[in-house]
């Protein structure tokens, strides 16, 4: 605590003098390396509009963010008396952390989330992964026209259907279950994964499998034994992908389930840590954040995956 | 150990194809057909969450979703946020896909926090913006407070607040700008696999022959990768045209009506509203649209294929 009570305190010298650091640091090596001609001067003058272009970006994108870190420490007084939401004028505090795990529902959100989300990531798999193959490499003009209904299908948007969806939810007796989204959410995760996952088995040499057809396995091994691992990181990707999308949808969330304990985090935390007209600002802007960095890691850790996987699927098509 | 498949039908092709891809072919016919045609039936009904008998009324609720001011305003303003926002979108994307596909330093951190708003879940990225247009805390009017800009004296307000969420024009921008903020990346994402699939022969091509970066990029680069363009802005148009997290977060619609968007305006007469027949009425307004906007796509992406 009094390591993070200080870099709160001092958290914007702390982020000037770190960038300040970091781009010294980086230039020092430079003149280390090339020395310290007028050629490399010119060099680092010419590429700082550069950066400067990609701070102000980075800026833009994190501002927000910022705001929740810093804001998720705060104490009442800090936050509503006389505001100054860039400073800490009270000690910061973690008692709005401690409550959003212990008095909300917040861990249930998170447990809903996951359940839904492993499980439709299965069923997912299940579907698009010999879809996938087949479209690839198996069918022909038809299959082709299947794959484009499937996109179009994609495009298909949940406002269109949740209302006869909500409909159907409720006579199966659905209803404020999570089965409901586990059921539903493949109509959108199966076409964007087999549309992912079709770039990655192109991407696969064909004289593989044929080789392996030559050594006597028919389609169906070739397919399990061949195809299957050598796409595996494609296919993590995808599994990546596909979860964080379930982690993203919010109107079926919000139509089909409306028992606090049974919600899913996009719906959950918008919707549940609010009481009527009274925001419980430190604990919302806090359950946010926790979400977004790891999902933003996972993303760019599989960005260059899933560029990767969306040329091939859909340019080289 | 291993289990011998018989031979005949496993070797086939044709065969395998069918099978391989039938399972995903009906669960997607049933689960997203079968309710599409609900809904269309819908349209043409009486039904509400009470009623459920299906009784057949013939064009009585387009006709009186069509003659309700209330949502040709709403269509109005869906196109509108959409049309407004894909200029923004395009021009970032474009410039950031640029600046992503160079080597850099710092490159892998400065692409998790750009990517971070489209990572995050929509509805919880708004909260981070509602707390930012708040209408007495809002970090930014403090900043414009600081700065003269607010204030007793200040240019754009002699009040402390702008009201970002409160007043109509400044909620509207809003909107547009975070939708802006949030689909940027997506865009730049597949602008990014578009200047990546350019074949580096041509590249190394215009390099030996003297190009430099700005000609590359203008008459190289850019024409090469428009179909790819006319994709991320159709995906990223249909995307935002079925939205309505980020209203539902930030304004529910108001102030009135300004921000109310057609994914919204179904959701509260079908669901809150109870009359499920004119919510179906109200999205499936958006279909025809919607379906133009792909076929153009698909179209354009099979043009992009053939090169």
């Amino acid at each position: 605590m009094g390591l993070l009570s200080w870099i709160l305190t001092n958290f914007w010298a702390l982020l000037v003098i770190a960038l300040l650091a970091l781009v010294g640091a980086r230039i020092a090596w430079r003149i280390l390396k090339y020395g310290a001609t007028r050629d490399e001067l010119r060099y680092v003058l010419r590429r700082s509009p550069f950066y400067l272009l990609v701070l102000t970006f980075c800026f833009f994108a994190i501002a927000p963010f910022l705001i929740m870190f810093l804001h998720t420490f705060k104490t009442d007084g800090d936050l509503y008396r006389r505001p100054q939401p860039f400073i800490f004028r009270q000690d910061p505090t973690i008692e709005h952390l401690d409550a959003l795990f212990n008095n909300t529902a917040y861990l249930d959100f998170i447990r809903n989330s996951i359940v839904v989300g492993i499980a439709v990531v299965i069923i997912t798999l299940v579907l698009s992964l010999p879809a996938a193959y087949a479209l690839a490499r198996l069918t022909g003009r038809w299959g082709e026209r299947a794959g484009i209904l499937m996109f179009l299908v994609y495009l298909v948007p949940p406002t269109l259907l949740f209302i006869p969806m909500f409909r159907i939810v409720v006579l199966l007796g659905l209803k404020d279950s999570p089965l409901a989204l586990i059921v539903v959410y493949p109509s959108f995760t199966v076409p964007f994964s087999m549309w992912l996952l079709q770039g990655f088995f192109k991407a696969v040499p064909p004289e593989l499998e044929e080789a392996a057809l030559v050594d006597g396995y028919n389609r169906v091994e070739a397919f399990l034994r061949v195809v299957l691992p050598l796409s595996l990181p494609g296919i993590i990707s995808t599994v990546v992908f596909t979860f964080t999308l379930t982690l993203h949808e919010f109107i079926y969330g919000l139509v089909f389930i409306a028992d606090t304990s049974q919600r899913t985090l996009s719906v959950g935390v918008p919707t549940e840590l609010i009481l009527g007209d009274v925001y419980f600002w430190q604990p919302l802007l806090a359950a946010a954040l926790i979400i977004a960095i790891p999902v933003g890691l996972a993303y760019n850790l599989f960005l260059d995956s899933l560029v990767q996987g969306f040329t091939m699927g859909a340019v080289k098509g | 150990m291993s289990l011998r498949l018989p031979a005949f039908p496993f070797d086939n092709r044709r065969v395998v194809g069918a099978l391989f891809l039938a399972p995903a072919l009906l669960y997607i016919l049933l689960i997203v057909g079968f309710p599409f045609l609900l809904a269309i039936a819908f349209g043409f009904s009486d039904v509400t969450v009470g009623n459920t008998d299906l009784n057949f009324v013939g064009f009585r609720n387009f006709e009186a979703v069509w003659d309700n001011a209330i949502f040709r305003q709403v269509f109005e303003t869906t196109i509108r946020f959409t049309l407004i926002s894909q200029v923004f979108i395009l021009l970032f994307a474009n410039i950031l896909a640029i600046i992503f596909t160079q080597d850099f330093t710092g490159k892998w951190f400065a692409r998790f926090i750009f990517i971070l708003p489209w990572a995050t879940p929509v509805s919880l990225a708004m909260i981070g913006w509602l707390w930012m247009l708040d209408t007495k805390y809002s970090p930014i009017d403090y900043l414009l407070l600081q700065t003269g800009f607010l204030g007793p004296g200040g240019i754009l307000s002699k009040d402390r607040n702008l009201f970002w969420l409160a007043s109509p024009d400044l909620a509207q921008i809003s909107v547009i700008f975070v939708q802006v903020w949030r689909m940027t990346p997506l865009a730049t994402v597949i602008l990014m696999a578009g200047l990546s699939s350019i074949p580096t022969d041509i590249l190394d091509q215009a390099e030996v022959d003297g190009s430099r970066f700005m000609r590359t990029l203008l008459l190289i680069k850019l024409p090469l990768i428009l179909p790819i363009m006319v994709i991320a802005l159709l995906f990223s148009m249909i995307t935002m045209f079925g939205d309505m997290t980020v209203v539902y977060v930030l304004t529910r619609g108001g102030p009135v009506d300004y921000t109310r968007v057609l994914g919204l305006y179904s959701f509260q007469v079908g669901i809150e509203g109870g009359n499920l027949a004119q919510g179906a009425a109200i999205s499936l307004f958006a279909f025809p649209l919607l379906l133009a906007m792909a076929i153009f796509m698909l179209r354009t992406a099979s043009r992009a294929e053939v090169r």
